[in-house]
C-alpha cells in the first residue's frame, strides 16, 4: 500500500498545471468559473489547444495521434484540467466514437475520420437514444435499408447533446428485425448535412439548448459508413458505452465543485457569520466530503485494477453512481449556501462579457439551475437504477 | 376529533380547483410568468372576483376566510397549479396591515382583497439570509417629524411591480435584535427608492430594493412602538404555511404525473411502474407526502387555536416540507428519465418550484435550528397539535 503519487506522476502534474496557467484562455477560464455558456468556438479552442500540445485525445494510443496515456495519468489530467477552470472534453468523437473506429472500424475510416476529430474538422455527436428506446436501447426503431450502395435511414434520435454544433452523427439503427433485438443493429456515421436531416432544439427545464431531437427522412448514407459488420452494431455500442463511463466518476468535476463551495460557504454569512461555521451547514459539508474522499479511492482503487489489465465493468456502474451522486449533493449544498439569493436569475448574465450588475453575490446567478440541470447526471450515461441492475446481474441475482 | 372542512371551505377548495383547471394550464402559466410584470393583471382581478384573495383575510377585515386552514386550502389549489399570481405577497403584505394599520388605511386591505392594489413586504436583506430579526435598514426621526429610511432589501417578492411595500427599519437597537424594528407603509414610487426587478428560478419575479434616504410621514409607520416584530412573525407564520401547502399541492400534482407516466411509459416490453424498485420508490414519496400534509394540518389548527407552541408546529411544518419536497423534485424527475428534463413536459416546474420553496422564509436548516431553539428556550417543542 502506497498512496502517494511516484515523482513522475507528480511531474506529470506539474507539467499539465502549468501548460494550462500559460495557456488557456482567461476568459475561456472565467465563462467557466462563472458558470457562463460556452459556445461552439469555445469548444473549438479549447479542443485546438490541447491537440497543439498533444493532449486532446487523452484516451487514444500514440500511434493514432493519442497521449497513450495511462488510466492514473487521465485521471491526474482531469483533475487539473477541472481546477483550472477549463471546458470539459467534448467526449463524442474523442472518447466514444474513436475507440470505436479503433477496435472495429475499416482501415479507410480510421485513416480519414480519426485525424479529423483531433484537428476539429468534425463535431461528432452521439444519436442512439430515441424516443420509445431510452434504459431498453435495443428497441430503437430508426430503420436502415440497404439499396445498393447506400442505406436509405429513416427515423428518429433525441436527446442528442450538442447536435446543433456537430457536422456528423454516428447512429445506432436496425438493419434487421429477425433474432433478438440487439442481433439486427448496425453503427453507421452519418453526415448531417445530407438532405432529410433535421434537428429540432430541446430546451431542457432550465431554458437552455443543450440536446436536440434529429429526424431521418429518406436520408442516403453510402455503405462504405457502416462500422464493422452490418448486424453487430449493439457489440460495437456496448464497447463505446464502456468507454463512456470511465471517467464517469467525475472526481475533478466533484473537487472543483467543491472548493468552490467551500469558498462561498465562507463568505456566505449567517447570523454574522461565515456559513462554513453554521453547525448544521458544516455537517452537510462534511458529509459530502466525505464521502468524496473515499470516492477518489475506489476510483484509483478501480483505475489501478484497470491499469493491471482487468477490466472495469461493475466497477464503472459502481463509479458511475456514487460520481454522480456526489456531484449532485454538491451542487444541492452550493444552493443552499446562497439562502434567498438562490432565486434570483439572470439569463442574460450567463453570456460573457454582458453588462447587468449582479442580483445578490456575483457567483450566485447559475447555481440553482446548475442544481436542476444535474439531475440529468443520474439519467443519462445509463441511469442509476439501470447501473445498479447491471451490479446485480453480475452477482446472479 | 374531526378532519374534514366545514361548508365555507369546501366551497372555497371547490372553487379555487375548478377554476384553475378550467383556466390555468400549465401553458397559461408559462405566459403569465413571462409578462413583464410576471403575472396577468387580468387573472388577478378574475381571481378577486371569484373572492380567493379575500379568503386570505378575516371578515373583520372585509375578506372571508383568514383563518389557516383558509389559506392553506387555497395555497394547496395553488400549488397544484402552480400559479404565480402575488397571493403569497398579498397573504404577507394584507396580514401586517390587518395586524397593524390605522383605521384610514383600512381602505389599502379592501384595494387587496378587490385586486386593485398589490402590497408586497420588503423585509429581508441583502446580509439577513432567513433570520427575521437581523434588520439593517434604518429610521431615523426626521427634525421636521416623520421619518427617513436608509438601506437595502432583497429578494422583496412581487417588489417590482408592488404600487406599496410595508418597509421593515430598525428604529433603534442593534442590528439582530427583534426589539427596535419598525414597519413603515411605502408608496413605491417614493422618491429615493429605488427597485430592481427580476425573475427567480421557480417562475415567479422580485426586486432588490434600495432606500436612499426616503422621506415618510409620520402616519407611515405601522403599529404601536414595540409591535413589529411579533406581527411580522405572525404575517410570516400564515405565508409559512401558505408555502406548506402550496408545495402539498405542487408534490400532489408531481407525483400524479409521475404515476401516470410510470402506468403508461414502456421500456423493455413492459410498463416502467411494473419495476418494483420504481413502485418502492414511489410509494415512499406518497408516505413522505402524508407526512407533510398531517404536519400542515398541526401547523394550521396550532395558528387558528393560537397554541402556545405555534412558531414550533410552524416550523416543523416548514422543516418537513423541505425535506419532502426536495425528495419529490429529485425522485419524481428520476422516475421519469430523460422526458422530465425538458422544458415542455411540464414536470420540471413542478420540481424547481418544489425545490426553490425551501429558499422563501427559511429553509430546512433553519426551523430544524429554529425548532431546536424554541424546544431549549421555551420547553415548546412537541407538546402535541392533538389536544
Ligand atoms: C441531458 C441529456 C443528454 C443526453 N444526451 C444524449 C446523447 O447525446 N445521445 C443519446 O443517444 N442519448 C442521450 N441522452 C439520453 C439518455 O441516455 C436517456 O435519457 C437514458 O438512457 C434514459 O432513457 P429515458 O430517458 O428514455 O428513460 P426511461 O428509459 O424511460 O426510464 C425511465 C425511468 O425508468 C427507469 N428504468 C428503466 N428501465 C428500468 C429497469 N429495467 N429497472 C429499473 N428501472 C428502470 C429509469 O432508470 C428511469 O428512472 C441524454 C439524456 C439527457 C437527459
Amino acid at each position: 500500500m502506497d498512496l502517494r503519487y511516484s515523482p513522475e506522476e507528480q511531474a506529470f502534474r506539474e507539467d499539465i498545471r502549468r501548460f494550462l496557467e500559460d495557456r488557456l484562455d482567461s476568459r475561456l477560464r472565467e465563462k467557466v468559473r462563472n458558470g457562463q455558456r460556452l459556445n461552439k468556438s469555445d469548444y473549438e479552442n479549447w479542443h485546438a489547444l490541447l491537440n497543439t500540445r498533444g493532449w486532446l485525445a487523452v484516451t487514444w494510443p500514440r500511434e493514432y495521434g493519442g497521449t497513450g496515456w495511462n488510466a492514473v495519468q487521465r485521471h491526474i489530467f482531469e483533475e487539473e484540467c477541472c481546477a483550472a477552470g477549463a471546458p470539459r472534453i467534448v467526449p463524442f468523437g474523442l472518447n466514444m466514437l474513436g475507440p470505436v473506429l479503433m477496435k472495429f472500424g475499416s482501415q479507410a475510416q480510421r485513416d480519414y475520420y480519426l485525424p479529423r476529430i483531433l484537428d476539429g474538422s468534425d463535431w461528432w455527436c452521439q444519436g442512439y437514444s430515441e424516443p420509445g428506446a431510452g434504459s431498453d436501447l435495443a428497441s430503437l426503431r430508426t430503420r436502415a435499408v440497404r439499396k445498393g450502395d447506400v442505406y436509405v435511414v429513416d427515423g428518429q434520435k433525441t436527446w442528442t447533446t450538442l447536435g446543433h454544433y456537430a457536422n456528423r452523427i454516428f447512429c445506432l439503427v436496425r438493419t434487421s428485425t429477425d433474432g433478438k433485438p440487439q442481433e439486427g443493429i448496425s453503427f453507421l456515421l452519418i453526415d448531417m448535412q445530407s438532405p432529410g436531416i433535421e434537428v429540432k432544439p430541446i430546451v431542457l427545464l432550465d431554458g437552455e439548448h443543450e440536446v436536440n431531437e434529429v429526424f431521418f427522412d429518406a436520408v442516403q448514407v453510402p455503405v462504405e459508413n457502416l462500422v464493422g459488420e452490418e448486424n453487430r452494431g449493439w457489440t460495437y455500442a456496448k464497447y463505446l458505452l464502456t468507454h463512456e463511463r470511465t471517467g464517469i466518476a467525475g472526481v475533478g468535476f466533484s473537487t472543483t465543485a467543491l472548493d468552490d463551495l467551500r469558498r462561498i460557504a465562507r463568505v456566505q454569512l449567517k447570523s454574522g457569520l461565515p456559513l462554513a461555521k453554521d453547525p448544521y451547514f458544516a455537517a452537510r459539508m462534511a458529509k459530502v466530503e466525505i464521502d468524496l474522499e473515499a470516492m477518489k479511492t475506489t476510483n484509483l482503487r478501480i483505475i489501478a485494477a484497470a491499469a493491471t489489465g482487468s477490466a472495469p465493468g461493475v466497477e464503472s456502474s459502481m463509479l458511475k453512481i456514487k460520481g454522480t451522486v456526489i456531484r449532485q449533493e454538491i451542487n444541492d449544498l452550493t444552493r443552499r449556501a446562497l439562502g434567498p439569493y438562490a432565486l434570483p436569475f439572470v439569463s442574460e448574465a450567463l453570456e460573457a462579457g454582458h453588462n447587468q450588475e449582479a442580483i445578490g453575490p456575483d457567483y450566485a446567478n447559475p447555481v440553482a439551475n446548475q442544481y436542476f440541470n444535474n439531475r440529468k447526471l443520474s439519467i443519462f450515461g445509463g441511469s442509476n437504477e439501470i447501473q445498479k441492475n447491471i451490479i446485480a446481474k453480475s452477482l446472479g441475482l | 376529533m374531526d378532519f374534514s372542512h366545514n361548508e365555507q371551505r369546501r366551497m372555497l377548495e371547490e372553487t379555487a380547483t375548478r377554476f384553475l383547471r378550467d383556466n390555468y394550464p400549465l401553458r397559461v402559466r408559462h405566459e403569465h410568468a413571462a409578462a413583464t410584470a410576471g403575472f396577468s393583471r387580468d387573472m388577478w382581478s378574475r381571481f378577486a372576483e371569484l373572492g380567493l384573495v379575500g379568503a386570505l383575510f378575516h371578515e373583520q377585515h372585509g375578506g372571508y376566510g383568514g383563518t389557516g386552514f383558509d389559506i392553506a386550502v387555497l395555497f394547496e389549489a395553488l400549488g397544484r397549479s402552480l400559479v404565480v399570481e402575488p397571493f403569497f405577497a398579498s397573504l404577507l403584505g394584507g396580514s401586517l396591515l390587518a395586524e397593524l394599520c390605522r383605521p384610514e388605511q383600512r381602505a389599502l386591505i379592501a384595494e387587496i382583497i378587490n385586486g386593485s392594489r398589490l402590497v408586497s413586504v420588503a423585509h429581508t436583506e441583502p446580509q439577513s439570509r432567513y433570520d427575521l430579526a437581523d434588520v439593517a435598514t434604518s429610521a431615523t426621526r426626521d427634525p421636521h417629524g416623520g421619518w427617513r429610511l436608509q438601506g437595502n432589501k432583497a429578494v422583496v417578492p412581487n417588489g417590482d411591480t408592488a404600487e406599496s411595500l410595508i418597509v421593515s427599519a430598525r428604529m433603534h437597537g442593534t442590528q439582530s435584535e427583534p426589539q427596535g424594528i419598525g414597519l413603515f407603509l411605502v408608496d413605491a414610487r417614493a422618491a429615493g427608492l429605488e427597485r430592481c426587478g427580476y425573475a427567480t428560478v421557480d417562475g415567479g419575479r422580485a426586486a432588490e430594493i434600495t432606500l436612499n434616504d426616503v422621506v415618510l410621514d409620520e402616519s407611515a409607520s405601522l403599529g404601536r412602538a414595540g409591535e413589529a416584530f411579533a406581527a411580522l412573525e405572525n404575517a410570516v407564520g400564515l405565508a409559512t404555511l401558505a408555502l406548506c401547502a402550496e408545495a402539498l399541492g405542487a408534490m400532489q400534482a408531481a407525483t400524479d404525473m409521475t404515476l401516470e407516466y410510470l402506468r403508461t411509459r414502456k421500456q423493455f416490453g413492459v410498463t416502467i411502474g411494473s419495476f418494483q424498485v420504481l413502485q418502492h420508490r414511489y410509494v415512499e414519496l406518497l408516505i413522505e407526502i402524508e407526512q407533510v400534509r398531517s404536519q400542515l394540518i398541526n401547523a394550521a389548527s396550532s395558528i387558528d387555536s393560537g397554541a402556545p407552541d405555534c412558531q414550533w408546529q410552524l416550523s416543523a411544518a416548514k422543516h418537513l416540507t423541505g425535506r419532502v419536497a426536495r425528495l419529490v423534485a429529485e425522485e419524481t424527475v428520476q422516475l421519469h428519465g430523460g422526458i422530465a428534463m425538458t422544458w415542455e413536459y411540464g414536470l420540471a416546474h413542478f420540481a424547481k418550484r418544489l425545490v426553490m420553496i425551501d429558499h422563501w422564509l427559511g429553509d430546512t436548516d433553519h426551523h430544524l435550528e429554529r425548532c431546536v431553539m424554541l424546544a431549549r428556550d421555551t420547553g415548546l417543542s412537541a407538546t402535541s397539535a392533538i389536544r
